[in-house]
This record gives C-alpha cells, structure tokens and sequence, in this order.
C-alpha cells in the first residue's frame, strides 16, 4: 500500500491556510445520528463488524480506511440502502427497525454517489430540480396545470435552486445536458442536487475522486462553506487523507470491516493501529 | 443629443428625466435579466453617491473599482464622479504586487471591489498603502468573519445608508448639488494602459471631452436610446469604458452586465446586442465555434452550410455595402439568410446587430469576411486610451480588411517624415498622471499626439497601419521599408509559411522564406514530384517558380501604394531548414527574432546583396532530443525579375 503511506506522508505537511477548518460549536452537541454495534454480512462475507460511532449535528465527519475496508456499506447502511444484519441506526435518538432511503430521505438524508448517478441527458438545472421532488407540495394535476399554488410553488423552488447553482458557481453550465460535462462538473451537479434537499446530514461518498487539484480545492472550499453557511452536517468517505484531515472535525477509520480509530484528525495520525493499517505492520 | 451636458452625472439626470421609463442596464442574477430604468438607475446611483460621500468620499478623491463587469462596479463609477472624486478602474486579474503598484500610484484612498479575492489581495497590501482608508465589497460571499472595523464595507451597506439620507426623493437636493457641481474639465477617469515596455501609464481623461467624442461616434453609428450592448469587455480599458459607458450615457442606451465571465455567449443569445465590439481574437473563437458545431452536424446541413457559405462570399459583401448584385444572387442569398445565415446569427446573438466593430491588431481577410458575408456590418477602427477612443473608423459601407477607416469624426491625423501616425482627437487624453516626462514624449509641441505605429493614408483616403514605427527602416534611396508588411503579406499565401524581409539602409528589399511543408507537400504529391526531406522539397526549381509568383502578386500589391512602392522585394532565398525556436531563430511564441537571424545568417544576406547565384551555408541545428547536429547545403539564389510587372503597373 504504498499508495496509501505516501499520501498519508502528505498529510503530515503543513496544509494550506485557506483549507484550514475551525470546528464549529458541533463537539459539544448531541449525536444527530448514532451507529450502534452495526454488523453486516453478505452471505459468508463479513463487510462490517460490530461498528459503532455517533455524528453530531453541525460537524464534519470522515469515514476513511483501506480499498475493501466497508466504508461505502458503512455509508449504504446509515441511509438505509443496506439493513445490518445486526445492530441498529437511529436518527435523533429513534431505532427505525426498517431504515429505507425514502424514509432516510423524508428524515433529511442526502447523498453523492462514488460512481456519479445522475441523469445525463437531463440539464443541469433539471437533476438540481429533482433534489427538491420531495419538498413539492402541489398534487401531480395542478403541477400539470401550472397555475396559481402550483406555480408559485414552482417559482420558490427554482429561485431555491438557481442560489444553489450561485452557490457552486455552475451558472455557465445552468442548461447543458449532465451527459456533456467533464467529471469534476458531474460531481459539483451531484452536490448540488443533494444540496437541493435542504438535508439535515449529508453524505458524500468520495466527492474527490478522480478530480484534479484544482477541483480538489473548489470541492473542499464548498463543502466547508455548505457546512458553515446552511450548518449541514457531512459525513464523507475520502481517500484523499490530505483533504480529510483539512476539512473533518472528526474521523473513524476502518480496516476490514472493524472499527480502529476514531477521534480528531490529530488523533487519528497518531493512531498506531491505523499506521499499521496504512502502512502495513513491518516485517 | 440635444443636451448641453458636459459631465456623466449631467447626462444621467437628463435621462433620468427624458426617459425614465426606458432600460437603462441589465444584470442577470439567480438566472433571471434584472432590469433598472433611468429613473431607477438615478436613485441606486444617488443612494450610492450619498452613502459613499456620507463614509468621506470628497472631490478630487480618487477612487479604484476592481472586479468584473458587474451593474454596481458601473454605479460606483457613476457615483464616484457624482461627487467629483475620480474613478480608477484597474484590472480583476492584476496581481497583488501590480495593485499595490497602481493604487500607490494614484494614491487612491478608496476601493469598490467585487468580492473576496479581490479583498484578500487588497488586505495583503495594506500596509503598503497608507492611504487606503475603505474597501467597499459588492459580493459579500465568504467575508461573513471578515473583521470589519470601519475598515471593509459591504456596498450594500453604504447603499442602505444613503437611502436613508435620500429620504426617498427622486432626486435629493443633496444629490442635485453635487451632479450641478461637476464640470466639464475635471478629470472624469484615470485609465491604466499596461504598457509593453516600462510601468504602466495612469491616462487622464477630461469629462467634457470624452463626452464630445463619444457624442461624435454616437452620431456617425446612429445610436439612440434604443440601442443594446452586453458589456463584457474588462472595466479596466479604455475600449470598455469608451463604446459601452460612455456611449451608453451618451446616447442613453441600454447596458447589459453578463452573469458570469463564462456565460457571455448565452448572455448575448439573450440580450441579442446591436451594437457590439469584439477583437479580432474572440472573433476568431466564434468561427471555431461554428466550424466544430458543423463538424458535428449531420450530412445534409453540412452540406447545405457549405452550399450557402460559397453563395455568402459571393455575394453577401456586395449586398452588405449595397453595391449592384444581380436577381438570381439576392435570391440565393435570400435563401441562405432563412435557412443558414439567419440562424448562425441567431445563435450568435447577432441577429439584431447593426453595427459591429473590431479592433486592436491586424485582423485576417478570411476571417473578416466571413462576419460580413453573413450580413454582419463589421467593421475596423484604429483607436488607442490616448484618443479616447477613436482615431479612425470605416464608415458604412467603405469597407476593407487592410485598412481601419478614414479619420474618425473630429480627429485630425498627419504622417510625420519618419511615417509616425499622429492624431489630434476630440476625447484626447490630458496627460499621464504624474508623468510629466513621458507626458512630454507623446504629445508634440503643437499638441499632437504621437501613436509609435507607421501607417500612411491609401489612394481612398483611408488610413493603413503597417508596423510598430521603431521597425520601420528606409532603403538606401530613402523609400520605406516596412518588413512586417511585407512579410505579412507573404505569409498570407498558404504556401509560404514564414519570411524575413531585409532592406533596412540596403539598395533593394530581398527576403528569406520557409516553405509550408504541408502545403508545398501536397502541391508536390499532387503532380507527381517526389522528394525526401524539407531540404530537397524547398530546393526543387518548381517551388522556387511557385514561390516567385507569389512575391511577383506581393509587389504588384505594392506597386499599388505609392508609399510602399520602393520596397519591391528584388530577390529572394528559400532557406534549406525551417526557422525554430529550438534553433533560436523564432520566439517561443513563434515570432521571427530578426537581429538574431541577421546575424547567424549574415554570408547568406550578404550573397543576396553581391549578385552571387547561389550560396554555400553550414548551419547548426538543435533535433528535437536535444542533440546537436549540422546541415550544409548550396542554396540557390533567385532574382524576381519584375521588370514587365513594373513596366504594367506603370501603364495602369
């Protein structure tokens, strides 16, 4: 893994001032969502066992570990994709039994994809739409009819997502099928309709991945300034260590499945459990 | 403009009055066109110039706006000279060290910015300017815990605060005291221009002359508060802040401020201009445009946009500048208008552009006819911040890719001995600021203006640049020698590549040229003439012959103009490599270095000059791997012989 050893290296570098992530008032706040002693297994395949950590509304989280270490199932279970095998989820201190993504969704659950899902022949401003499908009150007919309720209806939410393109600068790309755009693009349109859900928790599975610098940099800056200016909580998976340990207020790491750290960025570098996972364990 | 209004706020009052109701500017924000009429535009500028004047902006003041083109940075230009203080536009992307350098320079005490990059650049400065007492921002994203201490401002909050002092009133006595106090000479605008060589100049502009100016060029286009312009051009330049702002409150036209850089081509589809002007570069990116969107387009309309294209070179000019063209051609061009043309436009937001300028380098005939076949009125000025703005421009109709136009109206032009352009215009420049010494340089002692570019006026009273004035040399016998001229239009053929041109103090012109190896290659191909190398291809008698041909059409050019006449090149040199950068023959941006070439190949310049036939050169060349290699080679030397076309051109 020497991949991995290298960028974890980096990560020990100073980091960029404009980066840098004061933690809000979150520590100190009450768990938002609270993973308890989750298991999950794929016939005799044991993709997670016995994990637990909690996410407190307001901060920034960070699942991070090796290829195979069960942070997508992790992130699969918390929105209700996956059922643990045993264990439980509960939001807001409720154990729902039966966690699906609609109902994970209706409680304020957003998520990105590691392979982007969006629909590419539909217009940027389009996919941003359908993030906002859930907060649509007027019946089916009268959005039909596209008269009065329904109409004014429609113009709030537009005028919701047009701040959201504002807010990630994609004015340029407002009507161009998804399909056309560069990944990095695909990836903020993601965002952005995850965004449009106004959600309590967000969750963003490798918002970085296969992006250049550059995009690195915009990605972190809007993920911060969406934490901060909509008080979003974000929990995401990254194998970029050098961005999690610049934007997370707090990380768990896994490692086949188990949890081996969890705590402040600083704490979880110094982790010799983690090095070793990182690292290997020597000779 | 039957107004006797010498200052913008004057001129924004008498609008405000004369047609309220009319748009004034544009803005789209959240994608939707926000739209402020003259009436609206005087009370935003007023509750701006009282909120600006109440946090101690005084006359004579001055005042930077750094940012893109946004509705506010304009209002706090206008705001700005409502109060007598002077604005100083500066360039979005200067870097720190650059603004600290101009904003020291015009010892600005003041600063309206777009956003936070720009107040994370002026706060890494502060403590170079000890003037700077307030930096006003427009956007005030990512500056929430920014400590304000009387120092940074959000626009907005001024804004608000002169709202109040307005009382609401259309126009507050306060605000109508200082408009009538503005006169006609103070300095309106202070406009850097970068400047190749040395630091930049601050070029002070008077108001009641940059109104005179744009109130001439109004005229003469025919501009009118119907007009529409997207301003997309930095704030910072002359050309900007002439044909958009200044027309604009001339004519009381309406401004429209894009959403973003990157949306400009959308913006325009939506706003659909009728006055607009591009340089020669952005117009080049619309054609590439079109071409690769045809490239993608199925078989028929492909076939079609070719079909119509060919009918549009023949007859869309002629129809443009309403000379003669027969029925069956209207007809066709008709056709092409519905199906092709009218369309392309239409993409563009051309489709309701009446006049189109371009300007600011040598624009290719190719690429200047295209736009004008497709009905498009483009047209050239020649123009510079000194002239605020125009020097000369092509009226309607008299147009031609190689020349920018007879004197714009009120200018006055000369050619000096040494073949200088000088002007005096209307909107002329007073001086630069605090620069007394190269104020003194450009200007003549009659008041004159010095332009640094050779031009000279053609048979039709039309103005032709040629060169920068320092290239310009003179032959022996005192004709003009304008290397980049000549060498320009040499490579105007596809099949030369590149040309030096020599004669600077010699008898005659003569000149090396490079072959396009594609281009020659495939005449080559083509008639069955085989050869190995570049060496051998350029060396062929054929291709010498096809080469003559060409110089031959190039002096029959010049022969056409009495001044360049004497610089018929008499013999010529096709070089036996190709001029490299790696060779140090060519700038990495692809430029001829001429003392450099002069110099390395001085045996073979000297063989031109002796009437030797040929010549024996051993040069070193650089392969792409970094080696070093030789190639020796005899390179024949030809004569054009152009007695006969001489002899015919006398005749004509």
């Amino acid at each position: 893994m020497t991949g991995n050893a290298a960028s974890l290296a980096m990560s020990l570098a100073p980091m960029a001032p404009a980066m840098a992530h004061v933690a809000p008032a979150a520590l100190a706040s009450k768990p938002l969502l609270a993973v308890e002693n989750v298991s999950l297994r794929f016939g005799g395949v044991k993709a997670l066992s016995d994990v637990s950590f909690d996410i407190r509304a307001g901060e920034i989280r960070a699942i991070i570990g090796p290829n195979g270490a069960g942070k997508t199932s992790m992130l699969n279970c918390i929105n209700g994709f996956y059922r643990p095998s045993s264990g439980h989820v509960a939001l807001d201190g409720v154990r729902h039994r039966h966690l699906r993504p609609s109902l994970a969704a209706r409680n304020g659950i957003a998520r990105t994809f590691q392979n982007v899902a969006l629909f590419k022949g539909m217009t940027t401003l389009d996919n941003i739409m359908t993030g906002r499908a859930l907060k649509i009150r007027s019946s089916f007919l009268r959005q039909l009819v596209r008269h009065g309720a329904a109409l004014r209806e429609e113009i709030e939410h537009r005028r919701k997502v047009e701040e959201i393109i504002d807010f990630l600068e994609i004015q340029a790309i407002r009507k161009t099928p998804v399909g056309k755009l560069p990944y990095g693009l695909q990836k903020r349109v993601e965002l952005g309709r995850a965004l449009a859900m106004e959600p309590r928790l967000l969750l963003l599975d490798e918002p970085m991945a296969g992006m250049n610098l550059e995009e690195k940099e915009d990605m972190s800056r809007f993920i911060v300034e969406a934490n901060q200016a909509f008080g979003t909580t974000i929990t995401l998976i990254e194998h970029d260590i050098g961005v999690v340990m610049n934007l997370s207020d707090r990380i768990v790491v896994l490692n086949h499945g188990c949890k081996i750290a969890d705590g402040t960025p600083e704490e979880v570098r110094c982790n010799p459990q983690v090095i070793d996972a990182y690292l290997g364990s020597g000779e | 403009m039957a107004t006797e209004a010498n200052t913008f706020p004057k001129l924004l009052l008498h609008h405000a009055s004369r047609h309220a109701g009319r748009p004034a500017m544009r803005e789209k924000r959240y994608g939707i066109w926000k739209t402020w009429t003259w009436a609206e535009l005087l009370h935003e500028v007023q509750s701006l110039a009282l909120g600006l004047n109440e946090a101690g902006v005084k006359s004579g003041e001055r005042v930077a706006i750094i940012g893109n083109n946004r509705a506010r940075l304009y209002w706090s230009i206008l705001a700005a000279q409502c109060l007598g203080a002077v604005p100083v536009p500066i360039y979005p992307d200067a870097v720190a060290d650059e603004m600290a350098f101009l904003l020291a320079h015009a010892r600005t005490c003041v600063a309206i910015v777009e956003d936070q990059e720009q107040v994370d650049k002026l706060l890494s400065i502060q403590d170079q300017l000890p003037l700077l007492r307030l930096v006003a921002y427009e956007d005030p994203r990512g500056l929430r815990d920014y400590p304000q201490a009387g120092f940074l401002v959000s626009l907005d909050a001024i804004i608000a605060r002169g709202r109040e002092l307005g009382s609401g009133e259309a126009i507050a006595p306060r605000f109508a005291d200082l408009a009538a106090r503005t006169k006609g000479d103070d300095t309106s605008i202070i406009l850097y221009t970068s400047g190749t060589t040395g630091r930049p100049k601050g070029t002070v502009i008077a108001a009641g002359r940059a109104i005179k100016a744009a109130a001439a060029t109004v005229a003469a286009d025919g501009l009118d508060e119907t007009d529409e312009v997207v301003a997309y051009l930095p704030i910072a330049w002359g050309g900007d802040h002439y044909l958009n702002y200044a027309q604009a409150l001339v004519a009381g036209f309406c401004m429209s401020c894009p959403e973003e850089p990157e949306t400009v081509s959308e913006d325009m589809f939506e706003i659909g201009p009728t006055f607009y002007f591009a340089p020669p570069r952005v117009l080049e990116n619309l054609l590439t445009r079109i071409m690769i969107e045809m490239e993608d387009a199925g078989r028929a309309k492909r076939w079609l946009f070719d079909r119509f294209m060919t009918v549009a070179r023949r007859w869309g000019e002629a129809i443009l500048d309403g000379r003669p063209v027969p029925l069956h051609g209207r007809l066709l061009y008709g056709l092409g208008e519905a199906l092709i043309y009218g369309p392309i436009k239409n993409v563009l937001g051309f489709s309701r552009l009446r006049v189109a300028y371009t300007a600011g380098e040598a624009i290719g005939p190719d690429l200047f006819s295209f736009f004008r076949s497709l009905g498009i009125n483009l047209k050239q000025f020649y123009g510079q911040t000194e002239a605020f703005l125009y020097i000369s421009a092509q009226p309607n109709g008299e147009i031609r890719a190689e020349t920018v136009g007879p004197p714009a109206p009120g200018v006055e032009i000369r050619i000096t001995e040494g073949g200088e352009v000088q002007f005096r215009s209307p909107g002329q420049f007073v001086a630069y600021l605090d620069d007394p010494e190269r104020t003194a340089e450009t200007l003549t002692d009659d008041g004159f203006v010095r332009t640094g570019d050779a031009g000279f006026f053609d048979r039709s009273g039309h103005l032709r640049i040629i060169d920068r004035a320092k290239d310009v040399g003179k032959l022996q016998d005192g004709a003009m020698f304008a290397p980049k001229y000549i060498e320009n239009k040499l490579k105007f053929f596809p099949n030369i590549k590149e040309a030096v041109a020599f004669g600077a103090d010699r008898q005659f012109v003569t000149a090396f040229i490079n072959i396009d190896l594609l281009a020659v290659g495939n005449w080559a191909e083509r008639n069955g003439i085989s050869f190995a190398s570049y060496q051998e291809l350029a060396a062929l008698p054929q291709v010498y012959d096809i080469v003559r041909g060409h110089i031959r059409q190039v002096n029959r050019d010049l022969l056409a103009e009495p001044t360049m006449a004497g610089a018929m090149i008499s013999r010529f040199v096709i070089l036996h490599k190709e001029l490299d950068a790696d060779d140090g023959e060519l700038t990495r941006t692809q430029k001829v270095r001429r003392a450099f070439v002069e110099d390395k190949y001085a045996a073979l310049i000297a063989a031109l000059y002796d009437g030797s036939q040929s010549c024996f050169v051993s040069t070193e060349v650089t392969f792409e791997d970094g080696r070093k290699g030789r190639i020796e080679a005899l390179l024949a030397i030809a004569d054009v012989d152009d007695a006969s076309a001489r002899a015919e051109a006398l005749a004509a």
